[in-house]
């Protein structure tokens, strides 16, 4: 489904060039789930936006939905559906129906196209009902599937999600993760989506292109990642990529993880809210430093204060 | 492309006919600047310019007015569209890059169409006098102008993606250019340097078209010299604003 090969952006500022995305190479099969994981500035929502064309590569190629994102940028736009990260509340004259039927007729579709492709997609998103409804009126959660809606109007096979749940009250996330699942086994969608909740990347993804200044550090499935940080918990066996920097000491973990550290803590809870730094699971306890039992994976981890 | 125009041009018309706000103010702007501003240009002039009817001089200004400042303001949308993500939902359709921003700009001129019919009605009781056919082309003048105009401001918008930056962009570039062109006093006042440097300005001609259209003089060289700048004028801020707009946003 994509194909990614250099793909690299660099966005000159007045304090100079800034290498947001440094030459990227990776592949996404079809009816897969990968998900691009990293703290904010990694470079996931520069990759996304090159990837779907709204932003020009400074260097490197990808084929996008079988079309040359450079050279058929406008196939690939067809073929292609984008759901942008939450935005600023919409204007108060903006009607959930018409801002769906605007998309479809954009994406080439007739106006009796349109309104058939809306009144099958508004129940599949849990939004019968809201047609007529002015946006600004809605909550985050069903403006969120109204986004993923818009994504989808023009039925493509391959869909981007910016940050699908940020923002989100827990049980609206769990919600729009069925939505997302759903996508894929029930209309066998292609998604690729960017988080930096490691729990989402945890239960929605089936392989974690790990992000981190730039560069993709790991690319695995969750599981792998999981037995690779955490190998003293884990019987899953270890995996050939490797990590960019080492992991860090023991002593450095627990003195609240540096910006540069990259392991990861899959249990912690409060991993869930905020950038992954990733860091591990310690097998012995530091001073300063409690241990919880995470509840998805039963494994015990570790927060230091 | 045609399609792509008209769906994009309807969406912005209704959001901004939905908003009461804006249509009592659009409409009602123009009319204060007769009734405020005129009576004392009246009075200035002794009633008339090298003997023309002041009114018939004034009014045109107006229109012109009406055309840098609401053309010039339009940018202010996209940003909120911006923050809203529409403009990033639209740009990842094939729809061609040009319907995008024409559809956008089409909602101006015929915001700016209706308002300046309705200046020149209103101006009528106040003693008036345009040719008809003369000031119907003078309006199809402006209308263009601030097609160009209007899809310069969206660009700007664009690039400068917030409204404080944006505010003093619009009116460090309008306001020089309306008193340039001599939009409220004519130029024949100014001294010569001044008049030298309105000379550089493709409005001061626009504006002695539009004054020469709307009292019936539709075949002079003023009418055709000013007719063909604002064209040119239109396609190359046009042509400027589909270039940008094809770019990636960063």
């Amino acid at each position: 489904m994509i194909s990614a090969h250099g793909l690299a952006r660099t966005f000159s500022t007045k304090t100079g060039p800034v290498a947001a995305v440094k030459g990227v190479d990776f592949e996404v099969a079809e009816g897969e789930i990968v998900g691009l994981l990293g703290p904010n500035g990694a470079g996931k929502t520069t990759t996304l936006r090159m990837l779907t064309t709204l932003l020009t590569p400074t260097s490197g190629t990808a084929t996008v939905a079988g079309a040359d994102l450079i050279t058929q940028s406008r196939e690939v736009r067809r073929r292609i559906g984008y759901v942008a990260q939450i935005g600023a509340t919409p204007a108060p004259g903006t009607i959930l129906g018409e801002e769906l039927v605007t998309q479809a007729r954009l994406q080439g579709m007739s106006k009796v196209e349109a309104s058939a492709r809306l009144v099958e997609m508004l129940p599949r998103l849990d939004l019968s009902g809201f047609e007529k409804r002015a946006l600004s009126e809605m909550s985050g959660g069903q403006r969120r599937r109204f986004d993923i809606a818009l994504g989808l109007m023009h039925n493509p096979k391959l869909v981007f999600l910016d940050e699908p749940t940020t923002g989100l009250d827990p049980q609206s996330r769990a919600n729009l993760w069925d939505h997302i699942r759903a996508l894929r086994d029930e209309h066998s969608v292609t998604i690729v989506l960017t988080t930096h909740y490691l729990e989402e990347a945890d239960v929605l993804a089936d392989r974690l292109l790990v992000m981190d200044g730039g560069a993709i550090v790991a690319d695995d499935t969750p599981d792998a990642l999981k037995a690779r940080v955490c190998p003293a918990t884990s019987s899953a066996s270890a995996s050939t990529a490797t990590w960019r920097s080492p992991r860090p000491s023991p002593a450095k973990r627990c003195s609240r993880a540096p910006a540069s550290s990259k392991a990861v803590d899959w249990c912690s809870p409060s991993n869930a809210a905020t950038p992954p730094f990733l860091h591990c699971c310690a097998p012995s306890m530091p001073q300063g430093c409690r241990s919880a039992r995470c509840r998805s994976t039963g494994r015990r981890s570790t927060t230091c204060s | 492309m045609l399609t792509e125009t008209w769906v994009v041009f309807a969406r912005q018309m209704k959001q901004q006919l939905r908003n009461p706000v804006w249509v009592f103010f659009g409409l009602t702007q123009p009319i204060l600047y007769l009734v405020l501003f005129g009576p004392l240009l009246k009075n200035i002039s002794g009633g008339g310019f090298n003997g023309k009817n002041s009114w018939n001089v004034f009014v045109p200004g107006l229109l012109l007015q009406l055309a840098i400042f609401g053309a010039g303001f339009a940018g202010f949308g996209i940003i909120q569209e911006l923050r809203e993500g529409v403009v990033d939902r639209q740009r990842v359709t094939p729809a061609h890059r040009s319907s995008l921003i024409l559809g956008r700009t089409l909602t101006n001129v015929v915001t700016i169409g209706v308002q300046a019919v309705l200046l020149t009605l209103v101006a009528l009781p106040f003693g008036t006098r345009p040719a008809l056919v003369g000031s119907i082309i003078a309006i199809v003048v402006i209308a263009v102008l601030s097609l160009g105009m209007a899809a310069a401001s969206y660009t700007m918008g664009l690039i400068l993606k917030d409204e404080d930056s944006f505010a003093p962009m619009v009116q460090g570039v309008s306001l020089p250019l309306l008193l340039l062109s001599g939009v409220l006093l004519p130029m024949a006042a100014a001294p010569g340097w001044l008049r030298h440097i309105s000379q550089a300005n493709p409005l001061s001609y626009v504006i002695d078209a539009v004054r020469s259209l709307f009292v019936g003089d539709l075949s002079s060289t003023t009418v055709v010299k000013g007719a063909v700048i604002g064209l040119a004028v239109t396609v190359l801020l046009g042509w400027w604003a589909t270039r940008r707009f094809q770019r990636d946003s960063a």
